[in-house]
């Protein structure tokens, strides 16, 4: 398979419905090879944003790059970028084979030379035999892997993924994911995926653009994005969190020393002056024992066993705070009082508002 | 797979090229020996009439056909420029708006006798030269002219740059501009003027507010009420009748142990394939002066036979006869529309099957009941055939205006007035339908598998339901038996032994010296109407089904407007129709009555509406991500609609073809006033018998036809209909998404 990876660069899109911005002003680029999630809460315009790569949107203003060349106003079919659609879209007329060869066949390839490419990509998706079939006679995963080769043969230069995997169960879909990872990374692919499953975007991504209410939250890699968010609506998106009100009594380095709620802690300023602030707190850095030492503790309002580990919703004077225990063999019991500490390293600090 | 950005695009080149071999190659004049005549070939540049509009201009002394020459010479001016450029766009536009504007401008201007109008004459003195009506080449410049433009539009940006798309909007809009709106127009404009074609606005309101409209003498003396207040009644009872009727078959069908159900949808297929009139007719047969109840009535209970059926009472019933069937057809899914979880909900909330009924499932059921009214009344209102077989003394609107040009006072402007009168109230209706219904349907359909079973009707209501629907079916069942047996006897009421004379008289065949002699008195006219059905079919479903996909995919500025012109040709009675294109058709530019040509394009523009319909119906099951999908692959949007949406229309398609074919075979309201001696089509010529008594050969032909429709529906049906989609299952659920989970 030939490598013609691309850029994909955007330059303050936007893309209007009447009244509404879908998109408002947005620019990121998305370097050749890498495969980027665009990850946010439903209505945050990152399917909006997938189809104006795609062409099936036209932007309202601004510039859409790909390999550095403007494609802006070109129409979807004279795009080099193909997809991967959330119902598959399978044409349910045709069979698998045909199906794959069609992108081949409307850009003039010979029939012989499109039957056999086809094949080719149904064998990297793991389906070789399957040609003859009519897309309703195969399973939701199998129809899944369809729609990839389909997408592949046409070796497009951008790869668009629209949540592909909410059509499928739970277990089905880790696995899919990770199929989907190893076929990018190996043909070096530019992917653009869209889901808004935190979970699913950690797993598969080289980058992830965070989209909220029609704008970009923050971009990063995956650890950056959970390990340094850059707002609270990142820091609730990306895993759990606990936001809660602290403040820096004083900076010490790269290090301010922080009170959360009668807790002394030092943390990264990242680049906040002293005075009021919000902490994120991951569920596992909020650490829970039985007995009340004097002043401040909370009580267990409810505690749920979940096998591997435990979610407890504690009372506190922070507010109510959720907290996940792996150490499953010592369950407190619903209204026992508890000490609470605050491990430093799932602790980020936040800008006040 | 990237395409040229620069230059013209391979479709324009193709339309240029049209617009010259039109405009050098063609008779610019319509031919004289009809549409299929290729008399002219021989002397295509020397013959005067034959000429094309080039040799015209430059030979034959017509100088002003030049100047559609620039409208085609101008866009090889932006040949090498890029389509995103200003100016490539601003050419094409301009150049197509000046090829069509003029065009027509100069056809309307000059007509038969020099100029058409008063003001050019006293401006640029008299003119000694005279045009007739377009003709190939002529509709070739403009067709050219209209595609030119719809590519300027689409590189300006319209519909996302869409060429394809841009073009048959473009189209659309024009066909219905020049068949429906047009004409519409016409009528207006003769509504204003007096039998010598002068402007008299007075006139109009007299004749606008005349008694025999709007007088309400019957209320009072013998004097008969306007024929207005006799459409409004009649559109009223009949609407009225066929609801309820309607929804008696449609709870029999979905909420009763009923166990023929599948006999009650053979019976929605009876109004398609029956034309309108032959339901009077075989009512005349039953209670006509010498029909078998009226006698059956002297001779059991000595009532003098009359002719009480004819005028309302008898209209009234045919139509209702007529009707129910689409009233049930639309209550069907009305009541079929209400979801049984919420009737299951009234249930757990210990409200008995009655008042279940009454409080949730008829007033869910409300918008659709008083939607299938409406339908009713602008059926009843439109419908010509039964008022003018059973009308008497009784007039209606429809009827008024063909008397008005066929009678014996040929007042076009009465025609034309009335057409108005009767226009306005299925417009209303059509738009209290539309506009009104349209947002307040209940219709639960979620696509979600909607549990629970639909609840049966309390007892009380299943014995209306039953008593309603079962004896009304028995009396369809006897008019249908009337009409298909009717003809075998000698003379009805009078002679009834079994003959075989009437169809030998309407199809009989000989065998001469000379091959086959198609004797019988039918044949001419089957033939035409089988002929112009079977090539409106087609044309019919095309246009159709080409507004459905842009009305379902597109999306641009002004589709509602555009949804509400292709849709309004349904509340557009026949008769109007009629009378407008013998106004707007009748002289040069568009010179096309006494041919077939207007025929087909009459049923082409009645029955759009159908096609549109079932389009839009199978169009909305096509999950858009197919579309998007074959785009994605690098399919543009014609391969997009040849590979992936016909196919899966196929059997939208298939309806649309058939209903087409069959409306046409049916028609009658539009069809009186188009029919010429050369073109009789049978629904015409069947009225023609009745007219003359001579009920033995109506019927009988009747029958043939209802038997022929049966079989194309039949036959349709199996060949095209079936034989792709045998191969698998149907989707489950109707939806034909990618995906199925």
């Amino acid at each position: 398979m030939v490598r013609k990876a691309a850029s994909v660069r955007f330059v303050n899109v936007t893309k209007n419905y009447g009244a509404v911005a879908a998109v408002r002003e947005i620019s990121f680029t998305i370097e050749p090879g890498t495969l980027v999630t665009l990850l946010g809460p439903s209505g945050c315009g990152k399917t909006t944003t997938l189809r104006l790569i795609a062409g099936l949107e036209m932007p309202s203003a601004g510039q859409i790059f790909i390999a550095d060349k403007e494609v802006s106003s070109l129409p979807a079919t004279s795009r080099d970028v193909t997809m991967v659609f959330q119902s598959y879209a399978l044409f349910p007329h045709m069979t698998v084979i045909e199906n794959v060869a069609y992108g081949l066949k409307v850009s003039g390839v010979v029939k012989q030379q499109a039957i056999e490419k086809a094949e080719h990509g149904l064998k990297m998706v793991g389906l070789t035999g399957f040609g003859a079939r009519l897309p309703s006679e195969l399973s939701g995963g199998q129809q899944q892997r369809v729609a990839v080769a389909r997408a592949l043969v046409l070796e497009p230069s951008v790869l668009l993924f629209d949540e592909p995997l909410s059509n499928l169960d739970a277990k089905l879909r880790r696995r899919v994911r990770q199929d989907i990872r190893d076929l990018q990374s190996s043909l070096e692919l530019t992917s653009v995926y869209v889901t808004h499953d935190q979970e699913e975007a950690l797993a598969v991504s080289d980058r992830i653009i965070v989209m909220n209410d029609a704008d970009i939250a923050q971009e990063g890699t995956p650890r950056q994005l959970y390990e340094e968010p850059a707002d609270a609506f990142v820091a609730d998106f990306i895993g759990d969190a606990n936001l809660v009100d602290a403040t820096i009594e004083e900076l010490d380095g790269e290090l301010a020393v922080v009170d959360i709620g009668g807790l002394r802690k030092k943390l990264p300023h990242r680049g906040l002056s002293p005075g009021g602030a919000k902490v994120a707190l991951r569920p596992e850095a909020v650490q829970i024992s039985a007995g009340q030492q004097d002043g401040g503790g909370g009580e267990v309002l409810q505690a749920t066993y979940l096998g591997n580990h435990v979610e407890y919703i504690v009372g506190s004077p922070l507010g109510e705070l959720f907290v996940v225990e792996h150490q499953v063999n010592n369950l407190i019991e619903t209204g026992t009082r508890v000490t609470i500490d605050v491990a430093e390293r799932g602790a980020t600090l936040l800008p006040a508002k | 797979m990237i395409p040229r950005q620069s230059g013209l695009d391979r479709s324009i080149v193709m339309w240029l090229a049209m617009g010259w071999l039109g405009f050098a190659g063609l008779p610019w004049y319509a031919i004289e020996d009809g549409f299929w005549s290729f008399v002219w070939l021989a002397d295509l540049f020397s013959d005067r009439d034959y000429a094309p509009g080039l040799i015209q201009a430059l030979v034959h002394e017509r100088p002003w056909l030049l100047p559609p020459a620039l409208a085609l010479l101008a866009p090889l001016a932006v040949w090498r420029r890029n389509r995103t450029d200003p100016l490539y766009a601003r050419v094409l536009i301009a150049s197509g708006v000046f090829g069509l504007a003029y065009s027509l401008a100069q056809g309307f201007a000059i007509g038969i006798s020099g100029w058409e109008y008063a003001v050019f004459e006293s401006a640029f003195g008299p003119f000694g030269q005279r045009q007739f009506g377009m003709g190939y080449g002529a509709l070739l410049v403009c067709g050219a002219s209209l595609f030119l433009l719809a590519q300027g539009l689409a590189a300006r940006g319209a519909v996302n740059g869409d060429g394809f798309v841009v073009g048959a909007v473009s189209l659309i809009v024009a066909l219905v501009a020049i068949f429906i709106f047009y004409p519409i127009l016409q009528v207006l404009a003769s509504a204003f003027q007096d039998n010598d074609y002068q402007f008299a606005p007075a006139l109009f309101l007299v004749k606008l507010f005349s008694r025999d409209i709007w007088g309400l003498g019957c209320l009072g003396g013998r004097v008969a009420c306007g024929i207005a207040w006799n459409s409004l009644l009649l559109g009223v009872l009949t609407g009225a009748s066929t609801t309820a009727l309607g929804l008696a078959f449609a709870l029999l069908a979905t909420r009763t142990g009923f166990k023929a159900k599948k006999l009650l949808r053979v019976m929605t297929v009876l109004p398609l394939i029956t034309p309108p009139f032959v339901i009077g007719l075989a009512i005349i047969l039953l209670f006509g002066v010498s029909g078998t109840l009226t006698q059956l009535m002297e001779w059991g209970l000595g009532i003098t036979p009359s002719r009480y059926i004819y005028g309302l009472p008898g209209i009234w019933l045919a139509q209702t006869l007529a009707y129910t069937p689409i009233a049930f057809l639309v209550l069907i899914g009305v009541v079929e529309g209400v979801s049984p979880s919420l009737e299951e909900a009234a249930q757990t909330l210990r409200a008995d099957g009655w008042r279940t009924f009454t409080t949730v499932s008829l007033p869910l059921m409300r918008p659709g009941i008083a939607n299938a009214f409406l339908l009713g009344f602008i059926e009843a209102l439109a419908d010509f055939g039964n008022p003018l077989v059973l009308g008497a003394e009784y007039d209606v609107l429809s009827t008024g205006i063909f008397f008005a040009i066929v009678g014996a006072q040929h007042d076009q402007g009465r025609a034309a007035v009335l057409a108005i009168v009767l226009l306005c109230f299925t417009l209303t209706a059509f738009a209290m339908q539309r506009l009104w219904l349209g947002r307040k349907s209940y219709a639960t359909v979620t696509g979600k598998g909607d549990t629970g079973i639909p609840v049966f009707l309390p007892p009380r209501l299943t014995w209306m339901v039953y008593g309603t629907a079962l004896p009304w079916a028995g009396f369809t069942a006897v008019i249908y038996s009337m009409i298909m047996f009717g003809g075998f006897f000698e003379v009805w009421g009078l002679d009834h032994s079994l003959t075989l004379r009437h169809y030998a008289d309407a199809f009989s065949v000989t065998v001469g010296p000379d091959g086959i002699y198609w004797k019988g008195a039918a044949w001419n006219s089957f033939g035409t109407t089988f002929m112009i059905a079977a090539i409106a079919a087609p044309l019919t479903a095309s246009v159709g089904l080409l507004t459905a996909y842009v009305l379902v995919r597109q999306r641009f500025t002004g589709r509602d407007v555009f949804e509400f012109g292709t849709m309004l040709s349904f509340a557009i009675p026949g008769t109007v129709i009629g009378v407008s294109y013998i106004l707007a058709f009748n002289v040069p530019p568009l010179e096309l009555t006494g041919t077939g040509v207007i025929l087909v394009i009459c049923f082409i523009f009645r029955n759009m509406p159908v096609g549109v319909r079932a389009g839009v119906a199978a169009m909305s099951q096509l999950d858009k991500s197919l579309d998007e999908a074959s785009l994605t692959l690098g399919a543009n949007t014609v391969t997009t609609v040849r590979r992936v949406i016909l196919p899966l229309l196929r059997p939208a398609i298939v309806a649309a073809l058939v209903f087409s074919f069959v409306r046409a075979m049916t028609a009658i309201s539009a069809v009186i006033f188009l029919v010429s001696a050369e073109y009789h089509m049978a629904t015409a010529y069947i009225i023609g018998r009745v007219e003359n008594g001579d009920y033995g050969l109506a019927i009988s032909y009747a029958s043939v036809l209802i038997l022929v429709m049966i079989a194309a529906v039949l036959l349709v049906q199996l060949v095209v209909g079936e034989r792709q989609l045998g191969r698998r299952r149907p989707p489950a659920g109707g939806q034909v998404a990618g995906a199925s989970v």
